[in-house]
């Protein structure tokens, strides 16, 4: 693997690494729920970025199943998370 | 890291520019996610980095081991496919749920204020 991918590809996850730290401090600080729901759907969404950059620097494809699994659940538990914001308020 | 194979210096261009252009979209997004200062302002930053992140980051991968030849690219175009249609499902359904919590909380508001006033 030449020097110029190597090094890009430690930039791009250095990068995606800051950007997992701002959705973090979003999940932690964020005021309501729903903040902190948007930043737990940021997050997964640079972890699964993180993978693929991951899955490049080895070459194998076992990272790009990981990232696909996480695509897959993070929707789902995003959408049951805004469902359940949406109903708990119905209930209350 | 598989020091021997080499891919052409094209091709590893490209896999480089769309590698830290991905990423940075990315993290510009995750910075609107910290700096915009309103919920619904919010929710617009980190579609930047799921749509164009994804798609740069992803035509990337696709790119390197199209030139590698090792493997089928499916799992790319899957990703590519599945963060593009989910993300406006679940941001819509989540403005939704924020929009119905902040009615309903102004309703309870004005609700206790005129009993309190009645």
């Amino acid at each position: 693997m030449s020097t110029l991918l190597v090094w890009s590809i430690s930039t791009a996850q250095i990068l995606l690494g800051l950007a997992m730290a701002c959705s973090i401090f979003r999940v932690i600080r964020g005021p309501r729920a729903q903040d902190r729901v948007v930043g737990f759907d940021s997050l997964y969404v640079n972890a699964m970025l993180l993978l693929v950059a991951f899955g490049i620097r080895t070459g194998t494809t076992l990272y790009f199943e990981a990232a696909l699994m996480i695509a897959l659940l993070g929707f789902v538990s995003t959408v049951a998370l805004a469902k359940f914001l949406l109903r708990g308020e119905v209930i209350e | 890291m598989n020091g021997a194979v080499e891919i052409p210096a094209l091709a590893a261009i490209l896999t480089a520019f769309l590698l830290i252009v991905g990423a940075a979209i990315t993290l510009v997004g995750a910075l609107g996610l910290i700096r915009l200062r309103n919920f619904y302002q919010r929710v617009h930053a980190p579609t930047l980095g799921t749509t164009l992140g994804t798609a740069c980051v992803s035509l990337g991968s696709m790119i390197y081991f199209w030139a590698l030849g090792s493997r089928p690219v499916l799992h790319e175009v899957l990703i590519l496919l599945f963060v593009t249609f989910t993300t406006p499902i679940t941001l819509t359904i989540l403005v939704r749920a924020a929009a119905f919590r902040d009615r309903t909380e102004r309703d309870d508001l004005q609700a206790g204020s005129s009993a309190r006033e009645g």
